[in-house]
């Protein structure tokens, strides 16, 4: 199909969604990601059972810990689509990109290089 | 085990915002198995107060260290050589822990980062339960294996009160009564009988109720 999407996405490939672990998500904002977004397989499709549930859970405690610290839990969230729906990746990487921007840049960023400077 | 939940992050920041150098101290144990602070909560927890403080303009130093016990003078001794290099210590271990590594480092405020609860058993992933309260005089065998100190809310000893309702306890529908659990269980194993026999008064003084407490075996000890 080779749809388009938004360039300023960086993708982190991994092997199932359940990999993916809380601290995970926060190093990418201490690191100054502006958002992060976690694409798993469909609810009740994941190959590995419970991978994808895993990680909501885990994008669930990453909202609630950003919301607590003034990050903003609405810059983390997760999408479920399966591997044959491009259009669908390509409209939440749209989607994610529009929201994270008028949200504005990681205040942990924007902290960083002011005391940088 | 001994059952703790984390502390909310806001609570943790208040405690630790006059402090410039922290260690951030997890332990192996218990709290590593209930996920509240074992190394992952640790590396959490580090993670979210960096940003925090950093958000705030403050360049918080922390390290993280996960101790194998926080309960035994061997690992708290550990992190001799190098505490005086913090201004505060936050400890993700039980209560006990918290209070042996402040009586070891009298100098450091030691503040603790989760909330300790009971002693209990992982009924699932995410859900813990009490079954113990240390009392100090176990009565497991004459009561089918089921507590009635820490299952009963009355913690009474012979029998049910009023209160049970359909295998569940009074003062909370979704909690099971514990005599209904020792009836039940006495059933299974054919010895009903025993609940006819009268338990005599329980010595609470071999519970908390006798002030703190203290194991002292000559035979082991150095």
């Amino acid at each position: 199909m080779r749809l388009q999407y938004p360039s300023n996405i960086k993708i982190v490939s991994i092997p199932c969604t359940g990999k993916v672990d809380l601290i995970y998500i926060l190093r990418a904002f201490e690191k100054g990601a502006d958002g992060v977004y976690v694409v798993g397989c469909m609810e009740g499709e994941c190959r590995f059972e419970k991978g994808n549930i895993r990680a909501r859970k885990r994008v669930e405690q990453a909202r609630h810990i950003l919301e607590s610290i003034g990050v903003g839990g609405e810059r983390v969230r997760m999408y479920n689509l399966s591997s044959s729906e491009a259009p669908h990746f390509v409209r939440y990487a749209k989607e994610m990109t529009e929201k994270i921007r008028e949200l504005g840049p990681n205040p942990i960023k924007m902290a960083k290089e002011k005391m940088a400077a | 085990m001994i059952v703790a939940k984390q502390k909310p992050v806001e609570e943790i920041i208040e405690e630790a915002k006059e402090y410039d150098k922290i260690l951030l101290a997890g332990c192996n144990e218990c709290v590593t198995v209930c996920e509240a602070g074992g190394k992952k909560e640790v590396a959490v927890l580090a993670s979210a107060l960096r940003m925090y403080f950093m958000n705030q303009g403050k360049d918080l130093k922390i390290d993280e260290v996960t101790l194998e016990r926080q309960c035994d003078h061997e690992y708290l001794e550990e992190i001799r050589n190098t505490i005086d290099q913090y201004d505060a210590v936050i400890s993700l271990a039980c209560g006990v822990g918290v209070q042996f590594m402040a009586e070891k480092y009298m100098q450091m405020p030691i503040l603790p980062g989760v909330d300790t609860c009971f002693m209990g058993v992982t009924e699932e992933r995410g859900v813990w339960t009490e079954r113990c309260q240390g009392c100090g005089q176990c009565v497991l065998a004459k009561t089918g294996g089921i507590c009635p100190v820490s299952r009963c809310a009355k913690r009474l000893f012979n029998g049910p009160c009023g209160g049970s309702t359909k295998g569940c306890c009074e003062i909370n529908k979704d909690l099971l009564c514990g005599w209904q659990l020792i009836v039940d269980r006495l059933t299974e194993l054919g010895r009903l009988e025993d609940y006819e026999k009268l338990a005599p008064i329980k010595d609470w003084s071999t519970e908390r109720a006798g002030g703190p407490r203290k194991v002292i075996r000559e035979d082991v000890r150095l």
